[in-house]
């Protein structure tokens, strides 16, 4: 209640223009897991849903609340598991730098007899 | 300090830890660290808000009891759908978790309005806009996934569907002026509601399969705005910050993606991907000749060549050839060929789809370039393996006048040689003859991505 409605404004513009500033620069190689990422991140939606529990009253409030918690939750757990589950999967080239060192000494005579 | 300056500052932390996350993506080799950072910055968040809440005095019995149950629910679903999810359906998922997203922030808005008898006009305006956007976001979403799917994936239309949206618009506007006016009647917002997510249902439909990336970029932004609106009902700064950043990712993704397909987003939610341009065929086109090759002399074309570019379209994932194409590469760099991929924003059902799928059969992530790092390298490039992939390499798009007009493309007919595996001479989405077939350069391997594939290693490991 403090900051009231223009206090919240601002934050919403300013956060608006961080986020345009941060995700600008993610490359397109990572355009899915950075989706799935902004996914998980708006399941802090269920943030809100443990405030509007505090003072929901009445079957219908109950029902709401509780529809709303199992999505944000759904939300949140889900995607966070899903992004990371992704990432992982982005590897680099297995060592590439040692693969031409490695050969020779790896047992191919035909190939370290070769002058070079 | 008091519990409630502690609060704060945890949620401030929170949102801290959303930023440096999503700055963590921007390169592949900090990405999941950012994501682990974001999952605990939320993590602090919603500690500190059942902290606030137990603080508060309000939550009785039946409160916790309902908002636990609801939550291990939740996340029992959450989990099992990511963990067992088949990459090729990620857009499904996230057009899911879009949905239960939106229509969470819908329902706070609802229950919020359901409760509070005062809204100030700043809230009241919130609460319409949280609705509004929260019920489109929820059926347009699933809807979406139901297209993706494939239980539909034709677009649909009938006749009116332009005049029942405008109905629908008209009556959510004026429910919703009348609810900031300071009517306090909960039928009100049910119109809302319904309005909203008519709308979202109608505005969805008729959508192409080829437009879908667009489509969930958008959906994702308004989540995101929704979201950020439940911040401003219920005066929650976290909300506030964390929505703006997902409407802000979002909304970047939206105009890379209609960018990339050389469309204009409201031309999309219009509806109906070239079909005033589909009649007027590119002239010459069909005049060409088409060279189809055998895949043994397919392997000594790629066997012999120094540097290959792959270009892989939604066809090799749809044929799940993923694995075979690495299978193909890991082949021609024992043989000191260089191997690239070059991937389209397009490539795929969501922005940056393709990358995730061939990091699933293990490319690594340096062999992925992007189109416009990688296009001044086809000029040096012995062999381009055309992949499931039509529109985004049809050169007709460097000249004005047919429906991939101005469309950004890889430049693959600059390769010295050109194969292209594709099962027939059928047209993309765009419904027009792509000219890169009839190039002299040009030689068609008509079969199924999987099965060609799999017959090209065969056939280069005897080379």
């Amino acid at each position: 209640m403090t900051q009231g409605f223009v206090g919240d404004l601002t934050i919403f513009a300013l956060a608006l223009l961080v986020g345009f500033e941060v995700i600008s620069k993610v490359p397109a190689t990572l355009h899915t897991p950075l989706m799935s990422g902004a996914n998980s991140i708006h399941g802090v939606v269920l943030v809100g849903v443990v405030i509007l529990s505090s003072f929901v009253s009445g079957p219908l409030g109950y029902v709401l609340t509780f529809v709303a918690a199992a999505f944000g939750a759904a939300n949140v757990v889900g995607g966070y598991a899903v992004t990371d589950r992704m990432l992982q999967m982005f590897r680099k080239r297995p060592v590439p730098a040692e693969r031409p060192v490695e050969r020779p000494a790896d047992a191919s005579p035909s190939q370290s007899g070769e002058p070079r | 300090m008091t519990v409630q300056d502690g609060v704060r500052l945890a949620s401030l932390f929170g949102a801290a830890c959303f930023v440096l996350g999503l700055h963590m993506m921007n390169s592949p080799a900090t990405a999941r660290r950012g994501n682990q950072l974001s999952a605990f910055g939320m993590l602090v968040a919603v500690i500190a808000v059942l902290v606030q809440v137990s603080h508060g005095g309000t939550m009785n019995a039946t409160r916790w009891l309902v908002l636990a149950c609801g939550a291990l629910i939740g996340g029992a679903v959450g989990l099992y759908s990511a963990r067992s999810v088949a990459m090729t359906s990620m857009p499904q998922l996230v057009s899911l978790f879009n949905a239960v997203g939106g229509g969470a922030a819908a329902l706070i808005a609802v229950a919020d309005y359901h409760h509070d008898t005062h809204l100030s006009g700043g809230v009241a305006t919130a609460s319409v806009l949280d609705v509004l956007i929260g019920c489109v976001t929820f059926s347009g979403s699933l809807i979406a996934a139901a297209k993706l799917q494939g239980y539909f994936s034709q677009p649909v239309t009938f006749p009116g569907a332009k005049a029942v949206s405008a109905i629908l618009a008209l009556a959510a506007v004026a429910a919703g002026i009348d609810v900031i006016a300071g009517a306090h009647n909960i039928w009100i917002l049910v119109i809302v509601v319904a309005a909203a997510t008519g709308i979202g249902i109608l505005m969805v439909l008729p959508i192409g399969g080829a437009d879908m990336p667009v489509v969930i970029s958008l959906l994702n932004a308004f989540t995101g705005t929704a979201v950020a609106m439940a911040g401003f009902v219920l005066e929650n700064a976290t909300l506030t910050i964390a929505g703006a950043l997902v409407g802000a990712s979002g909304g970047i993704l939206t105009k890379l993606m209609a960018d990339a397909m050389n469309r204009s987003v409201l031309s999309i939610i219009a509806g109906g991907f070239g079909t005033g341009t589909s009649g007027i065929e590119v002239s010459g086109a069909g005049g060409g000749s088409v060279r189809s090759i055998a895949i043994d002399d397919a392997a000594l074309q790629l066997v012999y060549a120094s540097k290959v570019i792959v270009v892989p379209g939604y066809g090799l994932a749809a044929a799940q050839a993923q694995h075979a194409v690495r299978e193909l590469a890991e082949l021609l760099e024992a043989r000191g060929i260089e191997v690239s991929y070059a991937i389209h924003p397009v490539a795929g059902r969501m922005p940056g789809h393709m990358n995730v799928l061939l990091a699933e059969a293990n490319v690594p992530y340096d062999q992925l370039r992007e189109m416009d790092d990688i296009n001044p390298e086809f000029d040096r490039t012995d062999v381009a393996l055309v992949i499931g992939a039509n529109d985004v390499t049809n050169p007709a798009a460097r000249r004005p006048g047919n429906a991939v007009s101005g469309m950004p493309i890889l430049d693959v007919d600059r390769a010295r040689s050109i194969i292209v595996i594709k099962r027939s001479m059928a047209s993309g989405y765009a419904g027009i003859d792509n000219e890169l077939y009839t190039d002299p350069k040009t030689s068609m391997l008509f079969a199924d991505a999987k099965k060609g594939l799999a017959e090209l290693v065969a056939a280069a490991k005897v080379v």
